[in-house]
């Protein structure tokens, strides 16, 4: 489609403000895990790296880190294998209900976290018995994680052709040789793009989190939150808001980069092969 | 029919065929896809499985690779039953229709594959590919990717890697199907030397007919989901066993029950091929014996080349096409409507009993 100048122009002015409206105040609390002023002052009153000095010398923040990198590889391990096995399963086989477990699966990344935790909270306390930890976060944070896992592997698989399994299984490979073989290496960057997004959700989750935590222990979400208020905490805050913002677009670029340059390498071999 | 089917199966007796179907039948829901096909391939034999799409024949086809199993009947591959073993199990390779390369694999790798997976040391099976890629002259492409070939060069690779496993039965499903005419006519070719050079068996599946009656030692035309006629090219297109198989392979010219009793006083369908009628223009009949003739007009002609088709309407008969080679005595203007006769003899007719219509 072609646009008019003045359209052109338009556009990019409307996404600049709608960018900028997001993204200001991200820049912000950067600009202010750096700034000298601790009551934050605009314009900054000068550059210092006490904060962060501050921040990686806390336990309790190091904690916090540590719980949640834990937390979001195990959770994004447990997505990996249940939400490859399911799209498998799901994409493969024609099965009474298949549709009713497609839209179940999908389901709790669509519910309010609130009643997420809540319902975990209570199946883990008043009907399973099992003490809050990390590993009931863990669990929670699964549920929704996996989901990410499965639409990216359920997308590659619908875009792969039968032919190469069945291909390999007139060749002589067993079932598993087919998988190691031939699946598996088409799916790789569908689950690498899959695992980022679920370790990114994980990563920042709090909702969810603060119902399912046990006593004592904290993420960095939930120690943001504890500290938010304490006037001599909030610089350090700023530096773990940081710290969060980073860890999180990172997984998040790496997976559209993935999943966009294999569609983009298809299409350039596509346009290869017409000539 | 029943003559030919029986000259196909019981060549089978003296020695154990390479693949052998009995009552072979598969159902998808209610449709009977394969409907009790009993067939023998003879070992080292070119076979063409022909029919119009949804016959069977690919379904066939997979029935033998593996990738269905049957709802009833038997596979036998070399006098082992096979019926019910896995893909992997079974000592035939297939070509597939769109080629199924591993689009992550080199051309080596995806040659190598099979031998890869029966655990040859990666030296070996490499070396091993590079031969077999030599053999359909992609020698110098081992480290591209599927992506970056021709259609024509994928088929190579896609027959390289079937065939590089030493197959007993190598099945081709429409391997020829998206390539352009002038390569497919090349392709033909080559497969068929390979074939005879390899003295492997190859079951290919085609709907074109052309195809089939180039390259075939013998042909097996389904319809519905079971074997019309069975035998040689020849065979096939000089004695159709019935009016669908004269109708799908080459054109026919086909007399009713009716119009042949008033020709012949045989109430049985009879077709004659276009090349076996003449068209005598100034309407002369000519008198001999075992000559049939019929008056009748011109309606239109198509020029093919060598010659050309020209359509007419017997009187109280069907339009029929005759194959005219000579040059015609005038243009279209002059010759459409024009009376003639055309006359045949009598033993280029066959007769088709009224099974398969």
């Amino acid at each position: 489609m072609r646009l008019s100048r003045s359209a052109k122009v338009v556009l990019g002015v409307v996404t600049a403000l709608v960018l900028l409206f997001i993204y200001t105040p991200l820049m912000l609390v950067v600009v202010n895990s750096f700034n000298a002023d601790r009551t934050f002052g605009w314009p900054p009153k000068g550059f210092t790296l006490e904060w962060w000095g501050k921040a990686f010398d806390s336990p309790g923040v190091r904690e916090a880190v540590l719980s949640s990198l834990w937390v979001a590889v195990v959770a994004t391990v447990i997505s990996l294998l249940l939400g490859t096995l399911l799209a498998l399963s799901l994409q493969r086989y024609d099965f009474f209900g298949r549709d009713v477990i497609n839209l179940l699966v999908i389901l709790p990344i669509a519910l309010p976290g609130v009643v997420t935790g809540i319902a975990l909270n209570n199946m883990f306390t008043t009907i399973l018995g099992v003490p809050l930890s990390l590993w009931t976060v863990v669990i929670a944070h699964a549920t929704f994680c996996m989901v990410t896992v499965f639409n990216n592997v359920i997308a590659r698989l619908r875009r792969m052709s039968p032919g190469l399994e069945e291909a390999s299984a007139d060749l002589g490979a067993g079932v598993f040789a087919t998988f190691g073989l031939v699946t598996f290496p088409q799916l790789r960057s569908a689950l690498l793009a899959g695992g980022l997004l679920a370790f990114a959700l994980s990563f920042d989750e709090i909702i969810v989190t603060t119902f399912t935590i046990g006593a004592g222990e904290t993420t960095l979400p939930i120690w943001i939150l504890q500290n938010l208020f304490r006037p001599n905490q909030a610089p350090v805050v700023n530096v773990v808001a940081v710290v969060l913002i980073v860890v999180s677009i990172v997984p998040i670029w790496l997976a559209q980069k993935l999943s966009g340059d294999s569609v983009r390498v298809s299409g350039a071999r596509l346009k290869a092969d017409e000539r | 029919m029943t003559e030919t089917l029986a000259a196909g199966t019981s060549t089978g007796t003296e020695e154990i065929p390479a693949i052998r179907l009995r009552k072979l039948t598969k159902v998808f829901g209610d449709t009977v896809a394969v409907d009790g096909v009993d067939l023998d391939i003879r070992h080292g034999e070119f076979f063409s499985m022909l029919g119009p799409s949804g016959s069977g024949k690919t379904t066939v086809l997979r029935l033998i690779a593996g990738f269905e199993l049957p709802t009833s009947g038997s596979i036998e591959l070399e006098g082992k039953d096979v019926t019910a073993m896995a893909p992997f199990q079974r000592d035939v390779n297939t070509v597939f229709q769109d080629y199924a390369l591993f689009p992550h694999m080199s051309l080596v790798d995806n040659v190598a594959y099979g031998l890869r997976v029966r655990g040859m040391p990666g030296n070996r099976r490499r070396e091993r590919a590079r031969e077999a890629l030599d053999r359909v002259q992609l020698g110098k492409f081992l480290g591209r990717k599927p992506a970056q070939l021709s259609g024509g060069q994928r088929q190579r690779v896609a027959l390289a890697r079937a065939l590089v496993v030493e197959p007993k039965v190598l099945l081709l499903d429409e391997p020829l199907g998206a390539l352009d005419l002038k390569l497919r006519q090349q392709m033909q070719v080559e497969l068929k030397e390979l074939q005879r050079s390899l003295g492997i068996t190859f079951i290919f599946v085609t709907h074109d007919q052309e195809e089939a009656l180039t390259m075939s030692d013998r042909i097996g035309v389904f319809n519905n989901g079971s074997i019309e006629q069975i035998g040689t090219a020849h065979e096939i297109y000089e004695r159709p066993a019935g009016i669908f198989v004269a109708n799908f392979v080459g054109t026919s010219n086909i007399f009713d029950a009716a119009q042949a009793q008033a020709l012949y006083g045989r109430p049985d369908p009879l077709c004659i091929r276009p090349e076996r009628l003449r068209v005598a223009w100034t309407g002369e009949p000519e008198r001999r014996s075992g000559i049939t003739s019929r008056p009748g007009t011109v309606t239109s002609f198509v020029y093919v080349g060598h010659a050309t088709q020209v359509r007419v309407q017997l009187d109280g008969g069907p339009a029929v096409v005759a194959l005219v080679p000579e040059k015609l005595p005038g243009g279209d203007a002059e010759l459409v409507n024009q009376p003639v006769t055309v006359s045949w003899d009598d033993d280029a007719v066959v007769w088709l009993p009224a099974r398969g219509t």
